[in-house]
């Protein structure tokens, strides 16, 4: 057996102010938040967060294992959480495909967990090691069939740790799998970090059923919108389905029961929606242009709402927080007041959509598009803004065009 | 290796008059949801028997139905779970056992079995089983090896005999199948059994074996898919397979593993291949990992 020195146990909760790795501030929120059980599969930019977390989870009494895969990571996930621990993985986009279908079981199943995707170039390989935000839609729609998903978007390490915090929080009281949807840039971020103590972060535990086995009757989701969920092992013999099933939890193969069910796991969120909503706004108020982004994007967009406000240009900015659900209503009130929105995003045209949708023909909704690999240069977002505040044309093809032509393609081949 | 033997059946009482209200318990009615009967399986299908045999193993090696948890994927085999009636999960494609892993890790007082089929289990979730045999994770892993994608429609999987004939191998099938027992215990399965589901005496006392086993304890089941497999393969109906079951088995537990492949028609080698003790994965996560701190 190997030699070991005794280490001496650091708390679950390292209150205090930190320089820290944004992954590493995702691992910390997490085990401030109770996860007790990681199962994860090495990936860049998301290793930091399983390495962190192979590092702290046996000193506060709890297991990370390293799974074959990143389907077999979720799956174990699901089954910890069933067996009453919080429970995460974290991933990148390969793996993030990966893990759809049993995202897909976590959403109909109604089991708690937090998936942190740390965001990097694609399709496919991509560039491993470089930034991108191209897995917005597929964190809303990716997995197969109807169903709502709760998306938090960090842009700093200290909300790496706070919105991490918070995904735990919310997947517990609603019992769902929640996203964590970071991106290389954040993730690699050093910076500061403030953990408060213990009292002062809000922890949310899952309902489970107050009567003893031998008396719970399961209730019916008329009264019930999201049912108390027991643990395996203390009586309730529960039975979890993936097929369409009724409140026993027993398949249904019926058109009705597929309705009943998929309108209520919708429900539990929509329903909620003005809890679960976040966002930060400013000068919004007499603004002509508003700049609405997220991650590192909105990172990089307030140099450009700088530089603009220099030149005498009334800009707002909107940074999303809850990605899903989206502040519609909001945005669409914003709308009415603006001559755009200016929507910089690391993908060709994502949650740009979602803004169109919710600006509905009031305003121009100009997407500064980048494929991946760096952030925006934050000129490409003020040349959007001056277009929107003067009336001119704007093609986000073209103006990324441009951009690309002033960078002649270089790096080295692999 | 210790032989199993099979137990003398207990004397029949037969009535002389028939009693006007019979309230007996049915053998399995303790551990099945009885509200979800009848179940799903044609006529002549082998995983009622599996189930049948799983739940006097239970009994016998005294497991506490409330610990329990039986983990499917999806097929036929993989409705097992539900109709358990213990912490039961119907999950995903392949995905039962790391599923199963998850509630292991999270909670080791628990007793967790993945019950379902060979395709789930061996073609689909091959890489987990691989991976749950190495690391000697404290599950059981009962599989119903039909030969063929019963759930579907009887299509060809990794365990399809070279030249069996299903409706994606209708010229018969080319490929070499794989040889569970061998697989499960070249990847470090501490405990590894295949049985017919003729033997039901055997395949009790082995499950009960599995159960008690401190580490991955590995089950293999072969069973009639006569509406599929047997009709396509000229085996006939599922008494027809049985009495091919009677004829062709032979016990041999010492047998080496690489001679325990199957053929069509061939002979079945069947037996309690592989009992060992070897420390557990959590057995090593204490050892190497928790004796770091204080």
């Amino acid at each position: 057996m190997v030699a070991t020195t005794v280490r001496k146990r650091r708390p679950a909760i390292l209150t205090g102010e930190h320089f820290m790795l944004g992954d590493h501030a995702c691992a910390e929120g997490a085990l401030a938040a109770g996860c007790r059980f990681f199962a994860g599969y090495p990936i860049t930019p998301a290793t930091e967060v399983a390495e962190r977390m192979a590092e702290r989870l046996p000193e506060v009494g709890g297991l990370y294992i390293q799974m074959e895969d990143e389907i077999a990571s979720i799956a174990a996930i699901l089954g910890a959480s069933w067996a009453g621990a919080k429970s995460m993985t974290s991933t990148s986009g390969p793996g993030f495909s990966l893990m759809m279908e049993n995202l897909g079981l976590g959403i109909i199943t109604e089991t708690p967990t937090v998936i942190v995707n740390v965001q990097r170039a694609g399709p496919s390989t991509g560039l491993p090691t470089l930034v991108g935000q191209g897995d917005m839609m597929q964190a809303r729609w990716g997995s197969h069939g109807p169903y709502e998903i709760i998306a938090l978007v960090p842009w700093s390490a200290q909300e790496c740790f706070d919105l991490t915090v918070r995904a735990f929080n919310l997947a517990e009281e609603f019992r769902t799998p929640v996203l964590v949807m970071t991106d290389a840039e954040v993730g690699h971020l050093t910076e500061k970090v403030v953990i408060p103590p213990a009292d002062q972060i809000p922890i949310v535990n899952r309902k489970t059923p107050t009567e003893p086995p031998e008396r719970y009757r399961v209730k019916s989701w008329d009264e019930e919108l999201i049912p108390p969920m027991p643990k395996a092992g203390d009586g309730y013999r529960v039975f979890v389905e993936s097929l369409t099933h009724d409140e026993r939890g027993y398949p249904v193969m019926h058109w009705t029961a597929q309705e009943r069910l998929v309108r209520r796991l919708i429900k539990k969120i929509q329903a909620n929606r003005e809890r679960i909503l976040d966002w930060k706004e400013r000068d919004i108020e007499g603004a002509e242009v508003v700049v609405l982004s997220y991650g590192i994007s909105a990172r990089v967009a307030t140099r450009a709402i700088a530089q603009a406000q220099e030149k005498g240009i009334k800009v707002g900015s909107f940074r999303l927080i809850t990605a899903w659900p989206f502040p519609v209503e909001r945005v669409r009130e914003i709308a009415g007041k603006i001559k755009g929105f200016v929507v910089p995003e690391i993908n060709y045209g994502q949650m740009v959509l979602e803004v169109e949708r919710a600006a509905a023909g009031q305003c121009r909704v100009l997407l500064v598009p980048c494929a991946g690999g760096r952030m925006h240069e934050p000129e490409a977002i003020l040349e959007a803004i001056v277009a929107v505040a003067e009336g001119r044309p704007y093609d986000p093809f073209e103006a990324a065009s441009a951009w690309l032509s002033a960078k002649p393609v270089k790096g080295r081949e692999d | 290796m210790e032989r199993l033997r099979v137990e003398e059946p207990a004397e029949i009482e037969i009535w002389e008059e028939f009693p006007e209200e019979l309230d007996l318990e049915h053998p399995t009615e303790w551990a099945l949801r009885g509200d979800r009967l009848p179940h799903i399986w044609c006529s002549g299908c082998g995983i009622g028997a599996a189930v049948n045999a799983f739940v006097a193993a239970l009994k016998q090696a005294e497991i506490d139905i409330t610990k329990l948890c039986v983990v499917s994927g999806i097929g036929c085999t993989g409705r097992v779970a539900g109709y358990m009636n213990c912490d039961s999960f119907h999950t995903t494609h392949g995905r039962a056992i790391p599923f199963a892993i998850g509630l292991h890790l999270a909670n080791p007082d628990l007793k967790v079995v993945v019950f379902s089929g060979d395709g789930d289990i061996i073609a689909i979730g091959g890489n987990h089983f691989l991976h749950a045999a190495r690391r000697n994770l404290d599950l059981t892993v009962i599989c119903v090896n039909n030969f063929n994608y019963g759930m579907t429609g009887g299509q060809s999987g990794p365990t399809t005999h070279i030249g069996g004939r299903t409706t994606t191998t209708p010229y018969g099938n080319p490929e070499y199948a794989f040889n569970l027992p061998l697989l499960a215990a070249a990847c470090g399965a501490v405990y590894v059994a295949r049985w017919t589901i003729l033997d039901l005496g055997r395949l009790r006392n082995s499950i009960a074996k599995a159960l008690q086993k401190r580490g991955f304890s590995f089950v293999e089941i072969i069973s009639p898919c006569p509406v599929n497999y047997g009709r396509r393969n000229q085996i006939g109906d599922a008494l027809d397979e049985l009495r091919y079951y009677k004829e062709n088995t032979i016990h041999n537990p010492e047998a080496p593993l690489e001679e325990c492949d199957l053929s069509l028609r061939g002979k079945i080698i069947v037996g309690a291949f592989v009992d060992r003790e070897k420390p557990t994965f959590l057995d090593l996560y204490r050892q190497v990992v928790l004796s770091r701190w204080e």
